[in-house]
């Protein structure tokens, strides 16, 4: 018996001795919370890679999405997280680099093709580390139903002016619900409503940063604009739109019986395989002819370096390969509707996609205007955006009551 | 054991503040922030009177309908009583999260029976988003509620009432007395016990129960507006946190205690107070 043992031992020592000499490969994983991307990482993005670095093989171990924080901090603090890790924006990320559980990856050389506030998601307040690399962004505006606008002898509005003419010929035909959205969730209120199009009002990053600053108040006429907007859009959405739910309000778009639907690019691929319509998309209308318009770009995944990891330098070696052109390209196109964050020129095939990424080119770009710094109260800020937002559409808060309930929350806890 | 250990934990958990390792001990000022703190006091009121709300709803509605069902099921003479009773029990074996999503589908006024239903009755124009409103949706809850678990005090009453011998019901008969008054003079008095027991048990369901249903209707904010919000799903906001509200251990397990307390005194002023004075009939 003993000796069987021993043998069967050596045998395994010797096998796997030979296994390591045959691969002599090092393998680096992923965690992420896009799990319906796996098939997009396995067959497009990392062979691409893996071919020019026959040394090192990447593998993409995602999570569930709403699984992933806790799961992946209980791995960190167990010390079996993947090598590479995921980042969310702001301040989830950067507790983990306080934690210590990511790396400074500050001296990377790629960073050069990102703009600051790609980068700001992924910074240190001050900016002296930045410890992910800007991955994707998401971009806001409307969808619209391109049969319906057809139908209707409707152009794409451009201004505030144009947008409330589109919306009242459709409500005044009858034949659709003009705007598909609904408050039961509250998010998509201040998500897709308030956040999408304010920042024409509050002048975009402008306003955004006035706030971190300081300089500028929510009760400031640009922040309390945004709004009113809120509460001009109550008579345009769906009967019953107070129990309309998130999964409502995209049935009733994709189903053909809503002509306009405040959203952002992340549904592109669920909605052109659903929708048998034409889709279009256009910008946040903007104030007036001679004003600007303003979308909001939102940084939304990043990526970065376990700081337990033994592989540093091909994890080194990704992140770098992540900066580059090649891998800008290769992420929009296969995940159409999450636009790389970096400044190459990059070839978007995607229709759809590219009248999000076209937008741009003509707007000026601003992010969520509570994600940064300002949701570290209680309540987070961005939390109390999608009540009082909803609220104000339900008619029940005033848009400057509104506005006095969001400063109270900043004056509460946070010094510029 | 597993109850008493969670139980002492969070009474632990809630006396420390995050910190160094494993906390800071803080005494009572978690709940002094609970009832203090005009963000936390609101949450933590306003829970609390939804939950007052929820219980004195069912108590003047779901135990009177149990109470009459249960009465009208214990007649002898009733045909098709095993039938029936299977109906009324039916919903309190279904899944929360399918009753939730079955009303949620049945009430709502974009794929909803119910618009529709009514406007065939020619009432369409009293057809309200009810799960939207701040004004209807916690009573809209908790009707849905009451059709769920119906059942169950009806069960316990039901039960009761066929446990009245049937000599003292014989004897008020002779003693000229009909079905009716057989049912307040009778009846009433010999299941007090069980009417109590009831009593108690929808106290402490609607503390504890009532989150599952408003977390699989309204979601963990409990919308609209928090006109829903129990100290269920104010705990759970609180524990678990929410979105962009990072989770806080020790406020959540502040809450939860909060929460033990409200049903321990509750239960111990009805076992101090009520319990005691009931007699039990011998039969």
């Amino acid at each position: 018996m003993k000796v069987s043992a021993t043998k069967a031992a050596v045998a395994a020592v010797a096998l796997c001795l030979s296994g390591t000499a045959a691969a002599q490969k090092v393998v680096i994983s992923i965690e992420s919370w896009r799990a319906e991307d796996q098939a997009i990482w396995d067959d497009l993005i990392l062979p691409v890679f893996e071919e020019q670095n026959p040394d090192i093989d990447v593998q993409f171990t995602p999570t569930t999405a709403t699984e992933y924080n806790a799961a992946l901090n209980a791995r960190l603090a167990g010390g079996t997280a993947g090598d590479v890790i995921t980042c969310r924006p702001f301040d989830n990320a950067l507790a983990m680099y306080n934690d210590g559980s990511l790396e400074d990856i500050k001296s990377l050389e790629g960073l050069s093709n990102f703009s600051d506030v790609a980068k700001a998601a992924w910074s240190t307040d001050k900016g002296d580390a930045t410890f992910c690399v800007p991955m994707a962004s998401v971009i806001h505006g409307f969808m619209y139903n391109k049969d319906a606008f057809a139908e209707l002898g409707l152009e794409v509005p451009k201004t505030e002016g144009d947008f409330y003419a589109v919306l009242d010929k459709i409500k005044d035909d009858g034949g659709y619900v003009p705007m598909a959205m609904g408050t039961k969730d509250a998010w998509e209120a201040a998500t897709m409503g308030y956040t999408n199009i304010g920042p024409a009002y509050w002048g975009g990053e402008e306003g955004r940063l006035g706030l971190i600053s300081g300089k500028a108040k929510f009760t400031d006429d640009g922040f309390v604009e945004g709004f009113r907007q809120m509460a001009r859009w109550t008579p345009y959405l769906g009967n019953g739109f107070q129990a309309q739910g998130y999964t409502d309000s995209q049935n009733l778009f994709t189903l053909g019986r809503a002509a306009i639907y405040p959203t952002g690019s992340w549904e592109i691929t669920g909605f052109q395989e659903n929708a048998d319509f034409e889709l279009g998309a256009f910008a946040p209308p903007s104030k007036d002819a001679d004003s600007n318009c303003y979308i909001s770009d939102h940084t939304d995944i990043g990526i970065g370096m376990n700081a337990a990891t033994e592989n540093k330098e091909e994890v080194m070696k990704f992140l770098a390969w992540t900066t580059s052109a090649e891998f800008a390209e290769l992420l929009t196109n296969a995940a159409p509707g999450f636009f790389s964050l970096s400044q190459h020129d990059i070839n978007v095939e995607n229709a759809l996609a590219q009248e999000f990424v076209a937008m741009r080119g003509q707007c000026e770009a601003t992010i969520r205007v509570a994600h940064q710094i300002l949701s570290r109260g209680e309540p987070a800020l961005g939390n109390q955006l999608w009540t009082i937002t909803a609220n104000v559409i339900n008619g029940s808060l005033s848009p400057e009551d509104a506005a006095k309930e969001a400063q109270a929350n900043l004056d509460g806890w946070y010094k510029p | 054991m597993f109850a008493i250990y969670p139980i002492v934990e969070s009474l632990r958990l809630s006396l420390y503040q995050a910190g160094e390792g494993d906390g800071v001990f803080v005494g009572l000022a978690n709940y002094a922030r609970l009832v203090g703190e005009p963000y936390w006091a609101e949450q933590f009121w306003n829970a609390f009177k939804n939950n007052v709300l929820l219980f004195a709803m069912h108590m003047l509605i779901q135990n009177p309908i149990a109470l009459a069902l249960a009465a009208l099921l214990s007649i002898p003479t009733l045909k098709g009583a095993a039938t029936y009773r299977t109906i009324f029990f039916l919903p309190t074996l279904l899944s929360v999260v399918v009753v939730g999503f079955i009303w949620q589908l049945i009430l709502s006024p974009l794929w909803g029976v119910t618009p529709a239903f009514m406007n065939w009755l020619g009432v369409g124009s009293f057809f309200k988003p009810w799960l939207g409103l701040e004004s209807t949706a916690l009573i809209t809850v908790t009707l849905i509620s009451i059709w769920q678990y119906v059942g169950i005090p009806l069960m316990l009453f039901y039960a009761a009432l066929l446990n009245v011998p049937e000599e003292t019901i014989e004897a008020a008969r002779i003693d000229g007395l009909n079905g009716w008054w057989i049912f307040w003079k009778v009846k009433l008095p010999l299941i007090l016990p069980t009417l109590g027991l009831v009593g108690i048990l929808t106290y402490i369901g609607n503390f504890t129960a009532s989150f599952d249903l408003i977390y699989s209707i309204q979601g963990g904010l409990a919308g609209p507006n928090f006109s829903t919000d129990v100290m269920g799903t104010f705990l759970f906001r609180t524990f678990f946190g929410f979105q962009a509200q990072l989770g806080d251990v020790h406020m959540g397990a502040t809450v939860a205690s909060a929460l033990f307390f409200i049903i321990l005194i509750g239960v111990s002023l009805y076992l101090f107070g009520v319990q005691r004075r009931l007699q039990r009939y011998d039969h």
